[in-house]
């Protein structure tokens, strides 16, 4: 490629010494993209967007923040009363990890569902991984720093969980926590790591973006480009449909800052930490619900942290777990079908992280109700005592069909969460790559465009979707 | 898109939306709170000032004198209609510990308007010691820290306002200990915080008639104004970014268009 030549002599003389104008102008205007990226791909850029939203907010917010157990709680309604605009600041910051959350989780199913983590794209899938690691870390620090009820409640059954690894387990612990509870040496550590880790996924995000800058974004399609016909210039086509996308998500981020700043928390929190009483339910926030489900889907502490930890770790070995050829979800007719029973299942899962383990989902009457209810409920439809109707219910996968009471236990619904997203990784997708007869895949990306059905290999492929 | 695709993307989002429907909704539901018409909800809510005078009425006259509001100062009831000087002469009202002086004592003076809410216990065991052992915690933030989790939660003044006239006597089966009431919108049902209000408990200097709704909507009011008084510049300017956002969107969506013209 070219390098491209500058009219400004200013631009020019730096571009000789130190190659920036260069170097941008080729991976963000002319850097090749492939041409057929469905909105699905916007998900990315405006991951970036987020990360700057939340380091700026974040910024500004500390420096009005004090980290201190006895002013935290108090210097965050100062924020919120005194600072001019601090309300705003510490809405978008709350909602903002939320809507950096959504975006991620959509860009994470986009990547599964189109085979983005298959090569030669393997370390750039890892290191995306690593980022939402690093982003859930950063997450759960910057949730304790106002010093609320589940703040508190958060940190303390979070660090705890540190307290299941054998042997150093405890020494761990006391290491997070600077003593032998949460207090205040917690808070501090907590605040400066909070600080400092959104940088460390600054850097991250630039290395994800040099791994992809290497072969170059996948497709709806799955198939490598085969050449200029195949591909536009990132600018001006790729930053205007990035825009358009961005203006829609920030209407959708505004709705959440301006009319329900605090419909995605805990209303818990606006209460001061308090660490004699413990509140009814400790729950965390909705992105962490589907780990949390799998976390108490499992009796035994240790081997409850290990399935939560390695619920994230399989994602590293996902390029090896699915095998199959063809990338693109589209031409996979039985992938597919598992893929959305996993999105399900997701949110499955997010849905019994949110509710005592012992309570009952009753899927007929929409409810959820728990286990003392539902027992009278079975009593009372049966016609048989109490008692009786306890053995009824018993234990067994939780679920009782008796005619109007059909209730599965929470805690049964979790593990059966968990068991099909382990499945989907360690069992379905190694079965497909051998089993499954994919469709046939477009020869190329400008091919199909131009030439309509017959520039498709096979008379197969007449099915095929448009991407 | 195929059919097949389509159907399956409808199904997915339908179960999708019912499942965070159940998980909005609040589980176990012991306590009945009632939803009430509110003038600060929705896109151009905004709270009413005559409303929320009269709730600090209620506030001042009934609540304050075991609840504290220690997030809020006096020169903040100027945000909701008072003028400079009546908020002078309402912190004035208080005598507040300051000093050290000059000779190392502590003394009282006349409250001023950038004083905290005078605090009615010195602290919390002596709060319990007046109170049947009982906390009155702060109200400050109690309209945010009680409203419905979730999406689809209630309000909290929707909470305050079904608490205050939730008072019944207790069901047959249900004996009280000593010192505590029964309450529909209690969790448990038993609160040990007697009825606070009653059918012309205050007179209001609007001269409203102070039933018992009327007060219990108005300290509700006043109460969503403490944990939440920047709601009405919030509203003001959700409607400002939405009006430029959706003006930026459209502008970017024709541009996309002009630019993606000569592709495919």
């Amino acid at each position: 490629m070219a390098a491209p030549v500058f009219k400004n002599p200013v631009i020019r003389w730096i571009d000789h010494r130190l190659p920036v104008f260069s170097y941008l102008h080729h991976e963000a205007y002319e850097y090749p993209t492939p041409k057929n990226l469905n909105y699905w791909w916007n998900f990315g850029s405006l991951a970036g967007v987020m990360l700057v939203v939340m380091i700026v907010t974040g910024l500004i917010l500390a420096m009005q923040y004090t980290p201190h157990v006895d002013y935290a709680f108090n210097s965050v309604e100062r924020i919120m009363r005194d600072v001019n605009w601090g309300w705003l600041l510490r809405y978008l910051h709350m909602n903002g990890a939320s809507m950096f959350f959504i975006v991620v989780y959509i860009h994470i199913f986009r990547g599964l569902y189109f085979g983005s983590y298959k090569a030669p794209r393997e370390l750039l899938w890892q290191i995306g991984v690593l980022i939402y690691l690093l982003m859930m870390a950063t997450a759960f620090m910057g949730y304790v720093l106002p010093w609320g009820q589940m703040s508190f409640w958060g940190a303390t059954v979070i660090t705890n969980l540190f307290s299941a690894i054998p042997v150093i387990g405890d020494e761990i612990v006391t290491l997070l926590w600077g003593g032998f509870s949460v207090e205040n040496p917690t808070l501090n550590r907590l605040f400066v790591l909070h600080f400092l880790l959104p940088f460390v996924i600054l850097g991250a995000v630039v290395v994800h973006i040099i791994a992809l800058h290497r072969f170059g974004s996948n497709n709806p399609l799955g198939i490598d480009t085969k050449g200029p016909q195949d591909t536009l210039p990132f600018h001006p086509y790729y930053t205007m449909k990035d825009m358009f996308g961005l203006g829609v998500f920030l209407l959708f981020y505004a709705f959440w800052v301006f009319w329900a700043p605090n419909a995605l928390g805990d209303p818990v929190n606006y209460e001061l930490a308090n660490p004699l009483s413990t509140p009814e339910h400790i729950v965390p926030e909705w992105y962490y619900l589907p780990f949390y489900a799998i976390l108490r889907s499992i009796p035994d502490k240790l081997l409850g942290v290990i399935a939560m930890g390695a619920s994230i770790i399989i994602l590293f070995f996902l390029p090896w777990l699915d095998r199959s050829p063809v990338r693109s979800g589209t031409f996979r007719p039985v992938f597919k079908w598992f893929f959305w029973i996993l999105v399900f299942d997701c949110v499955i899962l997010m849905f019994c992280g949110k509710y005592a383990p012992e309570a009952y989902w009753m899927p007929f009457s929409l409810e959820i109700v728990d286990a003392d209810t539902f027992t009278a409920r079975v009593a009372e439809v049966r016609g048989i005592a109490h008692d009786e109707a306890l053995t009824a219910v018993g234990d067994m996968w939780g679920v009782n069909a008796a005619a109007g009471t059909f209730g599965i236990k929470i805690v049964r619904l979790g593990q059966l969460g968990t068991l099909y997203y382990f499945a989907y990784f360690l069992v379905v997708l190694p079965l497909l790559s051998i089993f499954e007869r994919p469709r046939q895949v477009p020869l190329s990306i400008s091919k199909p465009v131009l030439g309509g059905g017959q520039s498709v290999a096979h008379a197969t492929a007449k099915s095929m979707e448009k991407a | 898109m195929s059919k097949g695709r389509i159907l399956l993307g409808l199904t997915t989002i339908i179960v999708g939306l019912a499942a965070v429907a159940m998980v909005a909704a609040n589980p176990v539901h012991h306590a009945t709170v009632h939803s009430q018409s509110w003038s600060f909800t929705g896109f151009f809510g905004h709270f009413d000032h005559a409303q929320l005078r009269r709730g600090h009425q209620v506030y001042k006259d009934v609540c304050a004198g075991c609840h504290s509001m220690s997030l809020l100062a006096y020169r903040d009831l100027q945000d909701i209609g008072f003028t400079e000087d009546e908020v002078q002469a309402l912190a004035a009202e208080v005598q507040v510990e300051d000093g050290p002086d000059d000779t190392g004592a502590m003394f009282e003076r006349p409250g001023r308007a950038s004083d905290r809410f005078k605090e009615p216990f010195p602290n919390e065991q002596a709060a319990r010691a007046a109170n049947n052992g009982a906390y009155p915690p702060d109200l400050s933030l109690i309209a945010k820290s009680r409203a419905g989790a979730g999406f689809l939660g209630y309000e909290g003044a929707d909470y305050i306002h079904s608490l205050m006239v939730g008072y019944e006597e207790p069901p047959a089966n249900v004996t009280l200990p000593e010192g505590m009431y029964y309450n529909h919108a209690f969790k448990g049902h038993q609160i040990a915080m007697p009825p606070p209000l009653s059918e012309d408990g205050v007179t209001y200097a609007d001269g409203t008639q102070a039933t018992l709704d009327q007060q219990a909507k108005d300290i509700s009011a006043f109460l969503t104004w403490a944990a939440e008084g920047n709601l009405d510049e919030r509203h003001r300017t959700g409607i400002k970014a939405v009006l430029f956002l959706v003006i930026f969107t459209l502008l970017a969506y024709a541009v996309k268009r002009r630019v993606w013209a000569d592709v495919h």
